[in-house]
């Protein structure tokens, strides 16, 4: 169940107030729930919790290979880790440990993994995931979560609490667009924003935002855009993907990750099984990152609303007669 | 050390090494040398030292066992078997398609592993996740680790992380052995002082002779009384301990293993029983 709420504003409070707010919560509410960092608390808001939490709380230093193992081996005695990093250091520099010590080994751990993409900014190239999503998508059973606001946040946090296997979550630190009045955790849902038979636009994460405020430029030049929140690109919704695919026979997909293995991989391959129909792509083509502030790199990468048309234009001109 | 005690731990080892053997020998190879120079210190371990309940593996309250050098799986099944856990047959179904002995440990096949290991080093960081969760509980977390794998770094983050937390209930056996897959420890990329690195993460420290069942009991037992900080065993071994074809072969991480001389060292096992 959702309601949308997306008016174009900000949001009044942060991902990081949400994240120390929602783990504060978690710590008292349920006594198996622990909170893994990796000298990350202060940039990510939850730098007093080990004082309240000594024992639950633990900041690991610089090390996210150990902090995963510890964490794997806490969930074989029955604890539910949340374990933060940055995107970079939460997937490349732990990969084997998140594949072998929990995944293989059937453990339970969410992973999450701050400044996705190019969120990363003025820490620039070396600090900035774009590979993260293809990385976590190979290992089986996997969910990949990117919320496009902290309503959406707060409800993965705590929705995912009880979910076997891996969890990584995508989270930004800064503020946000609202989308969402309310969202409730459904784990594989995706959810659909507008409604539209002209092409259908799969996004996540910040891009959400961006899809619809090119849905409504779209609008204005006659063209009718479906706007789905994809929620997770693992599992991906795969019967909403088809259904919206076969509804407009042009898709357009929007991520701020690598397009190879992320969002449009994944929606690429669903459709050429399920329905295949042109797709269009807006993410990062295969590149490294660099630094910038965000509105730089966001034209950058072409992470924008106008590209979003752009494409949407070169999709539909692609559309099959029916 | 009671007599009796030590004489059954003796008499379990050697059963182990039978068992091993002809586990080896009935598949045709495997990773022989560093399943038995870890023998003894699980004939310590599940005859002696360990609480355990095998015909309740998840019993909460039993001590954990993480064999983080996870390709020494086959010496942990001889002990399991042989203590019940599952049906002696089933040892000969090591590494076959399907089975529940897979060449390294797999927590969610066979009863009675605690952790599923095989990339070196992770392991170690499992158990100390383990020992952070029963810290409060007087239970016993044992860790092994072979000397090769104390070249990955993962081993020394664990080795801070351990110091730092207090985790008395961890103790990591250091399988010395002083072979890797490519040869000798010291050739390829030497430890050093591995004691002085142990005691400069801040933890306690016993070398002993891997092999001398009554110093390894001993060691445990010292253990037990201390309260801050994790301890290291640096168990002194020799590679294929116990099987003298594979002791004297220079690379004996993984060998073929014939009937003929998995037989031929396992009469020499029996022989020295009668020798004495």
């Amino acid at each position: 169940m959702f309601k949308s709420g997306y008016d174009g504003s900000k949001e009044s409070c942060s991902f990081k107030d949400v994240f120390s707010d929602t783990m504060k919560q978690l710590l008292a509410e349920d006594e198996q729930v622990v909170y893994l960092d990796a000298d990350l608390m202060n940039s990510f808001g939850t730098g007093m919790l080990p004082e309240i939490y000594p024992d639950r709380a633990i900041d690991c230093g610089i090390q996210e290979a150990n902090m995963i193992g510890i964490a794997a081996g806490m969930s074989t005695e029955g604890r539910k880790p949340y374990c933060h990093t940055f995107g970079v250091f939460a997937s490349r520099r732990c990969f084997d440990q998140v594949f072998l010590s929990v995944g293989y080994a059937k453990n339970s751990v969410r992973i999450i993994g701050s400044d996705p993409g190019i969120c990363a900014m003025y820490n620039g190239g070396t600090h900035m995931p774009f590979e993260d999503v293809g990385l976590y998508r190979t290992i089986p059973g996997a969910a990949i979560f990117e919320p496009c606001d902290t309503v959406q946040f707060k409800a993965i946090l705590r929705g995912t609490k009880e979910r076997p296997g891996v969890t990584y979550i995508r989270s930004q630190r800064r503020l946000a667009r609202k989308v969402y009045d309310i969202f409730e955790y459904q784990c594989g849902k995706a959810n659909v924003l507008t409604e539209g038979g002209d092409v259908a636009i799969f996004a996540i994460g910040f891009m959400v935002a961006e899809a619809l405020e090119a849905q409504k430029q779209l609008f204005q030049e006659g063209i009718h855009a479906s706007v789905i929140d994809l929620v997770s690109v693992k599992p991906l919704d795969e019967d909403t993907v088809a259904a919206y695919a076969k509804k407009c026979n042009a898709v357009v997909t929007c991520e701020n990750s690598n397009i190879r293995g992320g969002v449009f991989g994944a929606v690429a391959e669903c459709l050429a099984v399920r329905n295949p129909v042109p797709v269009e792509s807006v993410g990062i083509s295969d590149e490294f990152g660099e630094v910038g502030t965000f509105e730089y790199l966001q034209e950058r990468y072409g992470l924008t609303a106008e590209q979003i048309v752009r494409q949407v234009k070169k999709v539909m001109a692609r559309k099959r007669p029916v | 050390m009671d007599e009796n005690l030590k004489k059954e731990i003796i008499d379990f080892a050697r059963e182990m090494r039978i068992t091993e053997l002809n586990m080896f020998a009935e598949f045709g190879s495997g990773h022989i040398g560093g399943a038995l120079s870890m023998t003894d210190l699980l004939a310590v371990l599940y005859q002696s030292v360990m609480k355990y309940d095998s015909k309740n593996p998840e019993w909460k309250e039993r001590d954990r066992l993480v064999v983080s050098k996870g390709h020494g799986g086959p010496a942990v099944y001889a002990a399991l078997a042989l203590k019940g856990f599952f049906p002696v047959e089933m040892l000969g179904t090591l590494n076959r398609g399907g089975t529940n002995l897979p060449s390294h440990c797999d927590r969610n096949r066979t009863p009675g592993i605690d952790m599923t290991t095989g990339s070196l080093g992770q392991g170690a960081s499992a158990a100390a996740g383990i020992a952070e969760t029963l810290k409060a509980t007087g239970q016993q977390v044992y860790l092994i680790l072979g000397d090769g794998e104390c070249q990955e770094g993962q081993v020394w983050e664990m080795a801070l992380y351990a110091a730092h937390r207090k985790l008395h209930n961890l103790t990591a056996f250091v399988d010395r052995n002083r072979k890797q897959l490519d040869g000798y420890v010291e050739e390829i990329m030497p430890l050093g002082d591995l004691e002085a690195k142990f005691t400069a993460f801040g933890w306690n420290v016993i070398t002993v002779d891997g092999h001398d069942v009554e110093a390894l009991y001993q060691a445990i037992a010292e253990i037990k009384m201390e309260k801050q900080r994790p301890s290291a065993v640096i168990m002194n071994t020799i590679k294929g301990k116990g099987a003298a074809f594979v002791e004297n072969e220079k690379y004996n991480h993984h060998l073929a293993v014939s009937k003929e001389q998995a037989q031929e060292a396992i009469n020499q096992l029996i022989a020295e029983v009668e020798h004495v």
